[in-house]
């Protein structure tokens, strides 16, 4: 970014709506003389994502939800750092079941004897390698072939959606169980596996969702306009269909995020999910269940530490959308 | 005599149950013999959906079972304590111990007003066992004479050498070798007879089964996934008369959900409280609860077909393994007394039931002993330090989690070894490994008797080859131990025998066995008179409302 | 739009090929001998156990299974599930039930998550959306077979509104309770893509022709931000149908209803491929249908839309 830049930003009245022409319609060549009036031609042309990130750093819900992030990412990284007591390598005491906090064990302890805190801090990796990568994976798969079947239409459209039909009818549970006992995962299940399964299973909703809202946004004038300035279709597609796609797609894909993380528990409640020896919220939270009614505790915290982290992803999406957006800056 | 052997042991149970709730209310079982009580309330009781059509000799659950078991009546039932008692038989004669003479009662009929004779029971008998009608239960039947050339595959031979109708109401049965406690086995639900149309059409028969027992299926009482209905047979004069208009199984998914319908008085019995509710099930239901020990047994079953795990190193670890285990700990916190710590390899309501038995000590917990066995172990054979134990069970039903999970635990913190919980997806995928050997490490396992014997906790499981020999056990003196109980002039000399022959199973541990079953049930405030049985199940012909 | 709409249908067959296919063949992969599995912890009985693997066609290939299955479609005869009993008439006693289930939890999560999103979004920051985005963590974070349990136990048992499980007819008023457990996962969903629809709209040119044209406030949020707030949400919904029918195991396992999920539940841990296929195929039947209307309604919504025919 150029000190260029910089001060021009510091005029917001009289920059805002030209930037946003400058990037919504064509080359300065192409725009229209009272526009490029205002446009500061020396200035370096910012991408897209450029600009969303400059608006986005002023944003305070932006600021809270990195930090919280930020947080979790470094706990679950560097869980030893956040707790005194390692339960990977201390077996738990069935003497301690369902006692209370107690002195180093701020949180109290679970049926089994173990330490809630210990537990939820070192659950933290799993859960968040779960939430995070299978949103990732969803949205490269999904995001793809949805954006390429709403555009694109026709034929393509056709293939697209029915293979995303079939592979949304299969029941989860049934091809859990069979990936899970797959040659390759049967004596070693870890998390990557169950990213896989969730990836495989949950991309189908993504691509709907992303076909949607393609569809919604292909035939607006915006994109027609691009289009006759010369603009190559995949161009149009990527530069004018997509970011004005992405609303709906960001709103599907955080809340997804603690939806992975709480079907691992749901999995495990089915007895198909990861074995007890991984921590994890969702294998806490499953195992919590079963003394939900006598000691609810152990079972609070794991959820409270998946919502907050759930919430610090909505958050960011809902910086990030409204980054993104043209519309909502005019205000 | 085998009265008083399972009363003491009840009593046992009673004071076991007191200590270790430290509450008051536990074990108080309405009297099964008392009288009184609403004989015009139709009972809902929880079911589960049978597998198979309901053919007595097909159903080999508890779904099915527990139906099956109420609508048909066989030679002999089993009373509240296990004890049998005759249903259809006027005697049972055998000297050797190998050939019986059984004399059916006169008059008898199935509730199609078809007359059961000694032709029912052979029919009836030899359909169960031929390959070619493919029955599950048929194995049942292996110790009658010719069952081996009827139920081999393949074979169209329909009918058993060992079997002969005499005259109308006698048939005679022999064995292939002396066993003598097979007649306390004529009270499993396979060996009752079935009328002849059954035969012809068993899969129409399955549907809308037509017995003798106390009760009958109402019309159009299956509806398949919602419910049985069961009504009184007005023609049953067995012990077993029905105190009730009826008992309705409402099919659940599963017993939490189950206990909600109770709680809530939209269901009358329900035969177990789910893990989830056994912490506060006594606040919930008051004195409307049971905690009766019934015959059955979890163990852990340690495959000998594993290196680490054969020879003398192998039984020296396994030893370690057991010494490790706190049973009463775990049978406290976990299960909250819904258990109690084994003592042997069968189950304290059986006759002959012996709890200190030599050897027994090694299913006490007692770390330092424990951790001495293991190094002994090693010295002979090292353990590889890298290696995890696993404890394999089947994730999809049961709730095996909790307890395996504390099992993990202990054996950690004892031994110092790596060990781990298993799950399987499914019961079937556990089967499959166990029956095809090739299991990796430890199983979970656990026996429900199909008839009160010491003998069927010991030979179908730890025999040479036999077939739910998960451990791959095989052991020439324990077989030797076994046939001689089998040979036995009496049955209190065959159960001082089978004693005799635990003490080798202790030693060597082929499975680890953890905790005795206790019926832990309770019911609504709409119902009375509610008992259970020798086997865990509620006597629902007893039950009556208020 | 006719002829797009028979083309969606003949697309129909090679998506019914292409699931059958798909389903049989993760059938067969499943851990473990059905029939082995039906002894339960009993010795294995092999010729009888053989007898049963013929029986089913257990014995066969997996092509060989997978034809025979075929032939038993086209011969409208279904096969019989391992308790004898035909697979059309399991279908025709779980699908109405689920259904009705199904239906009921769409309208619950549909109205509830449309109002409350419409409501936050104009309220973009206050405290309804706040307490909003609250409740709808609740919901995300707390996995279904807990809040199930816990509205169960406090409406069912102890204050005993509803019953705590459905009866055998599972009823309408029966069903409200699992309905809206059900629809709550989806809830968050539907409520925060229409917020954040409605937001996007609020500042659209058209919204602000229609207020300065005098329009009342409610006819512009009512006519201008909310219709043209509803694809994604049609779009989710229209999906969410065919999950809510057969994704519903542990809801259905929660208040005991007898339908899709409970029955496919235990075919798949039984093994059972003949139901677990037949199910399947219904659903991916669902889909199709469910998908055809929202692409219909795209255009009925936003008329700038066309079908390519």
């Amino acid at each position: 970014m150029t000190p260029d830049y910089t001060t021009t930003a510091r005029h917001a009245d009289s920059r805002r709506p030209a930037r946003r022409t400058e990037h919504f319609v064509a080359d300065v060549s192409e725009t229209p003389l009272q526009v490029t009036d205002r446009v500061k031609d020396e200035a370096a042309p910012l991408s897209l994502w450029g600009e969303a990130w400059k608006n986005l750093r002023k944003q305070p819900l932006f600021l809270i939800s990195a930090f919280l992030i930020l947080v979790v990412v470094a706990v679950s990284v560097f869980p030893g750092m956040f707790s005194q007591i390692d339960p990977t390598s201390e077996a738990c005491q069935l003497a301690n079941s369902d006692a209370g906090p107690a002195a180093g064990h701020p949180l109290g302890f679970t049926q089994q004897g173990c330490d809630v805190y210990a537990r939820v801090i070192f659950g933290t990796r799993s859960s968040v390698t779960v939430g995070l990568f299978t949103t990732i994976g969803v949205l490269l798969i999904g995001g793809i072939l949805g954006a390429v079947a709403g555009y694109y239409g026709g034929w393509i459209d056709s293939v697209l959606a029915r293979i995303n039909d079939i592979f949304f009818a299969l029941p989860l549970i049934l091809g859990a169980i069979v990936m899970m006992q797959l040659p390759m995962f049967r004596t070693n299940k870890t998390v990557w596996t169950l990213v896989l399964i969730l990836v495989i299973f949950g991309w189908p909703q993504i691509a709907r969702i992303t076909r949607g809202a393609v569809i919604e946004v292909r035939n607006a004038d915006f994109v027609t306009a691009a289009r006759s300035l010369g603009v190559s279709k995949f161009g149009a597609l990527m530069r004018h269909v997509m970011p004005n796609s992405l609303a709906p797609i960001i709103v599907v894909a955080t809340i997804s995020l603690g939806t992975f993380i709480v079907a691992e528990s749901t999995l495990s409640f089915l007895g198909i999910g990861l074995p007890p020896s991984v921590m994890s919220w969702g294998n806490d939270i499953q195992a919590a269940q079963a003394s939900l009614r006598s000691n609810p505790m152990p079972l609070l915290y794991p959820a409270i530490a998946l919502s907050i982290t759930v919430l610090s992803f909505i958050m960011l999406g809902d910086a990030l959308r409204d980054a993104l957006d043209p519309k909502a800056r005019k205000r | 005599m085998r009265f008083s052997r399972t009363s003491k042991a009840l009593g046992m149970v009673a004071i076991a149950a007191l200590a270790l709730t430290g509450c008051g209310a536990s074990g108080s079982a309405t009297g099964s013999g008392s009288t009184g009580g609403d004989t015009s309330k139709v009972i809902l009781a929880d079911g589960s959906e049978p597998q198979r059509p309901l053919m007595p000799a097909d159903t080999n659950e508890v779904g099915g079972g527990k139906v099956i078991d109420m609508i048909f009546a066989g030679l002999v039932s089993y009373d509240p304590s296990g004890k049998p008692v005759n249903e259809l038989a006027e005697s049972i004669e055998g000297k050797d111990g190998q050939h019986f003479t059984i004399k059916v009662k006169k008059g008898q009929k199935f509730t199609n007003g078809e007359a059961i004779t000694a032709k029912s029971f052979v029919d009836s008998w030899n359909f169960g066992a031929a390959a070619k009608n493919a029955q599950l239960s048929g194995g049942f039947f292996e110790s009658i004479k010719g069952y081996d050339e009827a139920s081999a595959e393949g074979s169209t031979v329909e009918t058993m050498s060992g079997l002969k109708v005499v005259d109308d109401q006698t048939f005679t049965v022999e064995l292939k070798q002396p066993e003598s406690d097979w007649p306390l086995r004529l009270g499993y639900t396979a060996f009752v007879p079935v009328p002849s149309g059954a035969l012809k059409d068993p899969k129409g028969f399955g549907e809308k089964p037509v017995g003798n027992g106390p009760y009958k299926l109402a019309d159009g009482g299956w509806q398949h996934n919602v419910q049985i209905q069961l009504v009184p047979n007005p023609d049953y004069n067995g012990p077993r008369k029905a105190k009730n208009a009826g008992v309705t199984f409402k099919i659940y998914q599963n017993d939490d959900s189950a206990y909600q319908d109770l709680m809530s008085n939209n269901l009358d019995i329900l035969q177990t409280i789910p893990t989830s509710a056994l912490k506060n099930f006594k606040t919930d239901l008051g004195d409307r609860t049971i905690n009766k020990p019934y015959a059955g047994n979890q163990t852990i079953a340690i495959p000998e077909y594993l290196p680490e795990w054969s020879g003398e190193a192998g039984k020296l670890r396994r030893q370690a393994i057991s010494m490790a285990i706190n049973r009463e700990e775990i049978t406290k916190v976990i299960f909250n007394g819904a258990r109690q710590p084994a003592k042997d390899f069968t189950a304290p309501v059986l006759d002959g039931y012996s709890d200190s038995i030599a050897g027994a000590e090694n299913l006490t917990f007692n770390a330092d002993k424990a951790k001495e066995a293991w190094a002994k172990a090693d010295a002979i054979q090292k353990w590889d330090a890298n290696k995890t134990f696993t404890i394999a069970y089947n994730a999809d039903k049961g709730g095996h989690k909790a307890w395996v999970e504390a099992v993990v635990n202990q054996l950690k913190n004892t031994l110092g070894i790596k060990v781990e919980g298993k799950p399987y997806a499914t019961f079937k995928e556990a089967r499959n490994d166990a029956t095809a050997k090739t299991l990796t490490g430890s199983i979970r396992a656990g026996w429900q008797a199909d008839y009160p014997s010491l003998y069927n906790f010991l030979g179908p499981i730890y025999k040479t080859g036999a077939g739910s020999n998960d451990a791959s056990y095989a052991n020439p003196t324990f077989d030797k131990a076994i046939s001689d109980g089998l040979n036995a002039a009496s049955v209190s000399d065959g159960n001082k025998a089978m004693n005799k022959a635990q003490e080798i199973l202790l030693t060597d541990l082929p499975a680890i066995p953890l905790w005795y079953q206790v019926a832990q049930g309770g019911w609504s405030d709409k119902v009375t008179n509610v008992d259970y049985g020798w086997d865990g199940v509620p006597l629902y012909y007893n039950v009556t409302g208020k | 739009m006719s002829t797009y709409i028979l083309k969606r249908f003949l697309q129909l067959i090679p998506v019914f090929l292409g699931a059958t296919l798909l389903v049989y063949f993760l059938v067969f992969s499943l851990p473990g001998d059905p029939i082995v599995a039906l002894f339960g912890d009993k010795p294995v009985n092999e010729a009888v156990a053989a007898k049963l693997r013929m029986q089913y066609h257990l014995d066969q290939p997996f092509w060989m299974q997978y034809l025979l299955y075929l032939k038993s479609i086209f011969t409208f005869d279904l096969g019989q599930d391992f308790s004898g009993r035909p697979i059309a008439a399991v279908l025709g006693e779980v699908f109405p039930v689920t259904a009705r289930l199904a239906i009921m939890a769409l309208i619950f999560e549909a109205f509830f998550g449309i109002v409350f999103g419409l409501i936050a979004g104009l309220r973009k920051g206050k405290l309804f959306d706040a307490t909003v985005l609250v409740a709808s963590l609740v919901v995300i974070g707390i996995p279904i077979f807990v809040l199930g349990f816990l509205l169960q136990f406090t409406i069912g048992v102890q204050l005993g509104w509803a019953k705590p499980t459905v009866s055998s007819a599972a009823t309408i008023p029966d069903l409200i309770l699992p309905a809206i457990v059900l629809g709550l996962g989806s809830f968050a969903y539907v409520l925060r893509l229409t917020r954040t629809s409605v937001i996007e709209n609020m500042n659209a040119d058209y919204v602000r022709t229609a207020t300065a044209k005098g329009l009342s406030r409610f006819q512009v949020v009512r006519v201008h931000i909310l219709r043209n707030s509803l694809i994604p949400v049609i779009t989710f919904l229209g999906a969410d149908l065919g999950a809510l029918m057969g994704g519903a195991i542990v809801t259905e396992g929660i208040f005991n209803v007898p339908g899709v999920g409970n029955r496919l539940y235990r075919a798949v841990l039984s093994g059972e491929g003949p139901t677990v296929v037949s199910i399947v195929t219904v659903l991916v039947l669902i889909y199709c249908l469910s998908n055809l209307l929202v692409d219909l309604l795209y255009g009925w919504l936003d008329p700038r839309i066309r079908y390519d025919s």
